[in-house]
């Protein structure tokens, strides 16, 4: 293994996160962190994961896109973010695109994702 | 002045601190970093450390490399560069630098040959803005436009910015913070993008531009001195005994 991913691995397991297994069209929870003064809580926000990038890897990010008061509203996460308290999923989606960018242009009825009901989660050793 | 340190440039990476912070750093790698030999006010007339590394194949090292490398007793290196110290700073011939010659927090420059880009335009160059897309431009869109005045000077001035070689040049990135240093691996991880590719070979000092913070080591963080802190971890390697 190079000393690159040497790094990248050991800070992973340094972090101690479990990431759950999710993929563009599922909805998840994202707990994130927010520091209001001295005050930090959790928010959640939950929306539609429109892509994933850069893959399981320490460079790796999500792109969450949910409809807030009638306004489309994306936010990009880095996955092992120190500000991500947890992350969830709610609903497993079938879609056929890796990137869910055609959303941004529907909306109300013609943005609906179908859910699937029989997800098999894939077993990655 | 203390020495500075060569080092190998292994890639880029991000760290994630405790407060959420990402932060973009280099990875740079010390390989068998040896002082090669001294230069004295007496023999040469100024002082400087020639440090070595990397590590070469005897018989692709050429006879006169050979014998400098056997009189100070270090393998055949890949890499030498001399770094200018003061007196009190001069390191013996033989010692390994470690990669706690450098501090969290300290700032660093960073020298090394930028990546080549070949024969390149005055856009790319030097950031010209070209000429425009549509109003009877033609076939010039990426051109440099003009390059000075009409008969009055009747030249063109030296040193005007066009289109030529970019690249593969020696740049230094000033004022780098490093993040952390690994010691036992010989990594430094300095914030930021550094010059040249990976693999490629830079100069790591002191920033000349900053003050240099307390807790540095003087003259340098030895591996054989770490040893001795830390018995049997590592085989001393000559000249500090």
């Amino acid at each position: 293994m190079d000393i690159i991913a040497q790094i990248e691995a050991e800070q992973i397991a340094a972090l101690g996160k479990t990431i759950p297994d999710f993929k563009a069209g599922d909805t998840i929870r994202v707990g994130f962190k927010v520091t209001e003064g001295t005050r930090s809580r959790v928010q959640n926000y939950e929306g539609v994961c429109i892509s994933r990038k850069n893959g399981k890897g320490i460079a790796g990010s999500f792109t969450v896109r949910k409809i807030s008061f009638g306004e489309g509203v994306e936010r990009v996460f880095p996955l092992y973010s120190t500000n991500i308290e947890s992350i969830e999923v709610v609903r497993r989606g079938r879609v056929r695109r890796s990137k869910l960018y055609y959303l941004r242009a529907r909306r109300g009825k013609s943005a609906r994702i179908a859910e699937v009901t029989n997800y098999k989660t894939k077993n990655d050793a | 002045m203390r020495s500075g340190i060569i080092a190998k440039k292994v890639g880029m990476t991000r760290l994630f601190m405790e407060d959420g912070k990402q932060i973009p750093v280099t990875v740079l790698q010390l390989e068998s970093l040896q002082v090669v030999a001294q230069r004295t006010t007496d023999r040469d007339g100024y002082t400087a450390v020639q440090l070595g590394a990397g590590i070469a194949k005897a018989k692709r090292t050429s006879q006169a490399m050979r014998g400098h490398f056997a009189a100070a007793n270090v393998a055949p290196k890949r890499k030498v560069c001399e770094f200018r110290v003061t007196e009190e700073n001069l390191i013996e011939v033989g010692a390994e630098i470690s990669a706690e010659h450098f501090i969290a927090g300290q700032k660093v420059d960073v020298s090394g040959t930028s990546i080549g880009k070949g024969f390149a335009g005055a856009m790319k160059r030097h950031n010209f803005g070209g000429l425009r897309a549509s109003h009877g431009v033609s076939i010039s869109h990426r051109s440099h436009g003009s390059t000075g005045q009409c008969q009055g000077p009747g030249k063109v001035f030296k040193g005007k910015k066009m289109a030529g070689h970019m690249g593969a040049v020696r740049v230094t990135t000033q004022n780098l913070e490093v993040v952390r240093t690994d010691a036992g691996r010989g990594l430094i991880m300095v914030k930021g993008a550094v010059p040249g590719s990976k693999g490629g070979w830079v100069t790591v000092k002191d920033a000349v531009k900053k003050k240099l913070p307390e807790g540095v080591p003087f003259p340098a963080a030895l591996k054989s001195a770490a040893a001795e802190a830390a018995p049997a971890v590592e085989a001393s390697e000559g000249g500090e005994a």
